[in-house]
């Protein structure tokens, strides 16, 4: 139970971390998530076919969806921060164009990399070694994330802007290079999570759908804090969603989330995290 | 009864918009006399769509709600027909049917539209909340290919779709049933979408319309000026996505099958692109361009789903980056203002289209 716990925990965080992230940045809800999701699993499991070695290709296809989150920022995104409906629009058409695009170019699917290998045994159950590092990976995300925005100086302009951009840019703080930098990070945990679990599932370029709805109601849980409310949504949300896998099997786990990500914004409109901001004031 | 369909809320109020709005339905009458019946059906099939365009219209444009759940409400109304009508016997039951499974519609949408509006959840939330939704019912029904999803004698089928039921049909003269399938389907649908354009146009300028247009303007001096927002916007929420859940019935009632694909992704996209691309602040604008758009994709489509899909993503991007208010709507605004410039009395602005 706990390993299952610990196994949907991990989905969560890591789909939705760089979507809170250029949420709590930005305002923006990028749509094309998924699409980036998808650069990093294919990234990974092109160079493993390449001959690399699978880690190497992980960070390979993370830095890959960084750097193309950064340009598509520069050359998309960056028009629509005062107009947060329709950057939903435009990334949602971008995520179109790739999706399909890819689907012409590369076809429907592309030949997988097995799990790597593995598993120890704690009574009569067989775990998966795999899945213990994909929820370390989680947990590294999280504290990624905690110590770029916590602890450098990139992390004080990036909270300053967060706050007041106006006030940001008029103390010096290069506004835009923070915002096509979060982007940037934001992709590239998105790409993280694409390299992760790209040795478990089938790669087909449509594979972002499989994550968004996880990651859209985590951050419509969290809130706009990455730190505060991303990480408890992900807990709570994890723990409906074992409870209810356990009972009755995955979709019922997943209406069951969707309906606890309801009844939760009609108690909690700003997520986990306005709840607290508004706790500690 | 002009006096009602005119207003500030609307494009298109003077005599030469309605002379080229009855030439346009005269056209729309006779077609099929000339046609050959397969472009009839396919004249039908782009027509049932637009009933979801104008809903959108109506929340987004006017209201300034972004529901991406038009598909959902389409999803839930489609199969619902479904299901009703195998269940319920066919024949004269489909009409039955057909209201039943709009309700149906209409009632997910109170449910969720309540949450999601006493919630007081806004802007890009409402877009992704109802998004969430809609892929988890898409989701949902992929996964229902085994025999234990039935109702009564209706297999849900999966990914594979629903089929079987009966198309809307009724009785007719001489013992005959009357199936709307082909010419018949196209007059329905014409005269469901004359219906429901100048019922929109008669909310949209009555008082009711003004309201919401202030809400799109600014919830916050809405409220203050003493109106119940949320009320309103419940009530939007729930017309716009009954009218998805009306294209859903006769979309399933069309083919005699509907699948989870129309439901989820890139489905979900399709009215977004629509509505966005013809303008989403006037409804003649939406139901124009919505009409064009299908028929220029559906010549695309022959050749290849993922360039159309390609493409269609591609206008939305260039939508929003280059006339957010849409193409469409630009075009009708362009020829008004040229009436004007040759001092033709009546501030118009004509929108003949196809």
């Amino acid at each position: 139970m706990l390993y299952q716990f610990a196994d949907v925990f991990a989905f969560l965080i890591l789909s939705a971390a760089g979507l809170a992230i250029v949420f709590g940045m930005m305002g923006v809800i990028n749509m094309a998530h998924g699409e980036f999701i998808m650069c990093g699993a294919y990234v990974t499991v092109g160079l493993v076919h390449a001959g690399f070695p699978l880690p190497l290709a992980q960070l390979c296809g993370t830095l890959a969806a960084g750097i193309i989150g950064v340009i598509v920022e520069m050359a998309i995104v960056r028009k629509f921060y005062t107009r947060p409906l329709d950057s939903l629009l435009a990334t949602w058409g971008l995520s179109l164009v790739v999706t399909q695009g890819m689907l012409i170019l590369v076809g429907s699917s592309v030949a997988g990399i097995g799990t790597p290998p593995g598993s120890f045994a704690v009574g009569d159950y067989t775990f998966s070694v795999y899945r213990l590092v994909l929820f370390a990976g989680a947990l590294a995300a999280l504290g990624f994330v905690y110590i770029i925005f916590m602890r450098t100086k990139f992390g004080v302009h990036a909270r300053a802007t967060m706050q007041n951009a106006k006030m940001a840019r008029a103390l010096g703080v290069p506004v835009g290079r923070v915002y096509a930098l979060s982007f940037g990070i934001g992709a590239g945990l998105a790409g993280l999570c694409g390299a992760l679990y790209a040795p478990t599932m089938t790669l087909i370029p449509t594979m972002g759908a499989t994550f968004i709805v996880e990651s859209f109601v985590t951050v419509v849980v969290g809130g706009s804090n990455v730190l505060l409310g991303t990480a408890p949504a992900g807990i709570l949300l994890a723990a409906v969603r074992t409870t209810l896998n356990a009972w009755h099997g995955q979709i019922i786990g997943q209406i069951g989330m969707l309906i606890a990500v309801i009844l939760i914004i009609r108690i909690l409109p700003e997520g986990i995290s306005g709840f607290l901001t508004r706790k500690q004031r | 009864m002009l006096r009602l369909v005119n207003g500030a809320q609307t494009v298109g109020n003077g005599w030469p918009f309605w002379m080229s709005f009855l030439a346009v339905l005269a056209g729309a009458l006779v077609y099929p006399m000339f046609a050959d019946s397969y472009d009839v059906g396919n004249f039908a099939y782009f027509l049932i769509w637009v009933f979801m365009a104008m809903g959108l219209c109506l929340m987004w444009g006017y209201c300034g709600m972004l529901s991406f759940g038009q598909t959902f409400f389409f999803g839930i109304a489609g199969y619902s027909y479904g299901v009703l009508a195998i269940v319920l016997g066919g024949g004269t039951m489909t009409v039955l049917a057909l209201v039943l499974a709009v309700v149906l519609a209409g009632l997910s949408a109170l449910v969720l539209g309540y949450f999601m509006i006493w919630g007081r959840v806004g802007g890009v939330f409402f877009g992704i909340v109802t998004l969430s939704a809609t892929l988890v019912l898409a989701f949902f029904l992929g996964q229902t290919a085994g025999p234990e999803w039935a109702i009564g004698e209706a297999r849900l089928n999966g990914f594979n779709g629903m089929k079987g039921m009966d198309p809307l049909n009724i009785p007719w003269f001489d013992d005959e049933t009357l199936y709307f399938e082909g010419a018949s389907l196209y007059y329905l649908a014409i005269a469901l979408i004359v219906v429901v354009y100048l019922g929109l146009r008669i909310l949209l300028n009555s008082r009711f319309g003004n309201v919401i247009v202030a809400i799109r303007e600014d919830p916050q001096r809405a409220e203050l000026l003493g109106y119940d927002v949320r009320k309103y916007q419940l009530i939007t929420f729930i017309v716009g996505s009954s009218l998805a859940g009306l294209s859903g019935v006769l979309y399933t009632s069309w083919g005699q099958f509907i699948t989870p694909g129309s439901i989820g992704l890139p489905a979900a996209a399709m009215p977004i692109v629509w509505v966005a691309f013809s303008g989403r602040g006037d409804i003649t604008a939406t139901l124009v361009g919505s009409f064009l758009i299908l028929y220029a994709f559906q010549t695309i489509t022959v050749y290849s789903q993922q360039a159309a899909l390609v493409l269609m993503g591609g206008m939305l991007l260039a939508t929003v980056m280059i006339a957010p208010q849409g193409f469409v709507i630009g075009i009708a605004r362009t020829i008004g203002r040229l009436f004007r410039g040759r001092g033709a009395g009546n501030a118009t602005s004509s929108n003949t289209g196809s």
